[in-house]
């Protein structure tokens, strides 16, 4: 078998791993799943009103705004979620014996990220479900939710290696537990749950420089009005530059582990 | 050697109250020993207080909103909110005692259930203040209304008593499943009573199915009592309301709490 197929296997297995091991722990799947959908309800009743404010964008209703925030928390606590679940297997041993195995070791890091992408993948499809079944439209169509659901697919890909960056270089779940406030921190201070014309300052400045504020945009895009390939393409740019950060901490974590042990 | 016995079976008042002083000193170690620990408790509901200031502030541009400055509004909830928290942290905390052993050692010892659970709740309850003079605090640095000395004390009764509510919620929890993985449901189940209420914007401006739910959830009452300070003036007809739905909330999950302490067998 060849060397790449021997690591897709590896990155299969590892990836499969970390989906059954959110699913068996409930404080891991809670964040994912639960959290987001409560604060969904919860931000569409109290504040929908919201939507008669002068300069609200056009929207069929709030709930059709709200899906792509909640979609971005949901993806951002998989993320956060798969570090901590990583930081458990390198505090439990179980890293250091893939180390020591014939594995590549980029692959024990894509495996994580794998599991953490399909867990972005579930989210969208949960949150898509329930705007739908709530009466939601979704306005770009098949191909609409379809690039939303790649979009967050991938957010979560690029803020998942953040999290296993993070995990690889303290080795402690706690640490990166801790991370959790500033997962909410980065959503509140981005275009996430209201439009970023309508928000207050400091928040509204910081909003409009905000990575994740052009993700979620791109990501609202074509639910609320349909595919712009402007939305679409700073989306791409910001999720891209994500990801290279995330490999880059990442690489350089693996390499600080292997140098101490 | 009856009178040994009988001060075996049931403790005197003196005694019970020592109980409940030392569990509370044990909690308030911790927090002194452990101040990390407190930290999240701390963060979280300052984080939801500036997230959601800096997100829905216009919100108070709609009419019908009863003021002007949504720091006002909801700086309170945000106080309860944080009560929550600590109420459920206070569940998760006995989770963590009974997988470590320790809730098995105080239920050989001759205290009362009921003293073992009402140190657990009022030790929460005395916790609460720390999240909520922290959220406080950086409210009036923003330009929160004064709300009063009596619309301050009001607040932090409810603040006080929402803890102690949520610490009942969560030390069930904690027996029922005697497992920190219940940590999730305590939370959620506190973080959904404070906020199926008026938390965001008044009644009137809730969308219908939360309106519905908002006028049955008996912490609606405790939200606009805490909150009368900050957006009015502190009135009798908006305080009994709060008291009466958190005495009721006390005695339900309080009772429930007891019959979970009751059933765990060492």
């Amino acid at each position: 078998m060849s060397g790449l197929a021997t690591s897709a296997r590896v990155v299969g297995a590892l990836g499969a791993r970390s989906i059954r091991q959110t699913f068996r722990r409930p404080q891991l799947m809670s964040p994912i799943i639960v959290f987001p959908t409560l604060l969904l309800a919860i931000q569409t009743g109290g504040a929908g009103a919201g939507v008669n404010l002068p300069g609200f964008p056009p929207v069929q209703s709030f709930l059709q705004f709200m899906l792509a925030g909640s979609m971005m928390q949901a993806m951002m606590l998989a993320g956060n979620s798969g570090g901590i679940a990583f930081a458990v297997d390198i505090e439990m041993g179980f890293t250091d014996r893939l180390f020591a195995a014939p594995i590549p070791r980029f692959a024990i890091v894509l495996g994580r990220l794998a599991g953490t992408a399909a867990l972005g993948l579930l989210a969208a499809l949960w949150f898509l479900a329930i705007g739908l079944v709530f009466g939601a439209h979704i306005e770009g169509g098949i191909p609409g939710a379809l690039l939303a659901i790649a979009l967050i697919t991938a957010s979560a890909l690029a803020v998942g290696g953040i999290g296993a960056a993070i995990a690889l270089r303290t080795g402690s779940a706690s640490v990166v537990q801790g991370l959790f406030p500033l997962v909410l921190v980065v959503l509140f201070l981005s275009s996430a749950f209201f439009p970023q014309e309508l928000m207050v300052e400091p928040a509204k400045t910081i909003a409009e420089y905000n990575p994740f504020s052009f993700i979620v945009e791109g990501v609202r895009e074509p639910i609320i009005s349909g595919i712009e390939a402007e939305q679409t393409l700073e989306a791409v740019a910001s999720i891209a530059g994500i990801i290279l950060l995330g490999l880059g901490l990442s690489a350089s974590a693996l390499r600080h582990r292997l140098r101490v042990g | 050697m009856e009178a040994v016995a009988d001060t075996a079976a049931a403790p005197s008042w003196r005694a019970n109250l020592a109980t409940v002083l030392a569990l509370m000193a044990r909690a308030k170690n911790e927090l002194i020993r452990v101040p990390g620990a407190a930290i999240p408790g701390v963060l979280a509901p300052t984080i939801f207080f500036l997230g959601l200031n800096g997100v829905f502030g216009a919100l108070t541009q709609l009419r019908g909103f009863d003021t002007d400055s949504y720091v006002s509004f909801i700086a309170p909830v945000s106080m309860l909110q944080g009560a929550g928290f600590t109420g459920a942290a206070a569940g998760v905390n006995l989770a963590r005692d009974y997988e470590q052993g320790w809730v098995d050692r105080l239920l050989v010892s001759p205290a009362p259930r009921w003293v073992l659970l009402t140190g657990n709740v009022l030790a929460a309850s005395a916790r609460s203040f720390v999240p909520a003079s922290f959220v406080l605090a950086i409210a009036f640095a923003l330009g929160a209304h004064w709300p009063g000395l009596d619309g301050l004390v009001l607040c932090f009764l409810m603040v006080a008593a929402t803890a102690a509510v949520g610490a009942c919620w969560g030390s069930m929890l904690a027996l029922h499943y005697k497992s920190q993985a219940a940590a999730p449901l305590m939370q959620a189940g506190t973080m959904a009573l404070v906020l199926l209420t008026p938390a965001y914007a008044p009644l009137a401006l809730l969308q219908p199915w939360l309106e519905a739910v908002a006028r049955v959830n008996p912490v609606s009452h405790v939200v606009e009592a805490a909150r009368q300070g900050f957006v009015g003036g502190v009135t009798w007809a908006d305080t009994w309301p709060g008291l009466l739905a958190l005495t009721g909330l006390l005695v339900v999950l309080g009772a429930l709490a007891l019959r979970e302490m009751r059933r765990t067998n060492v």
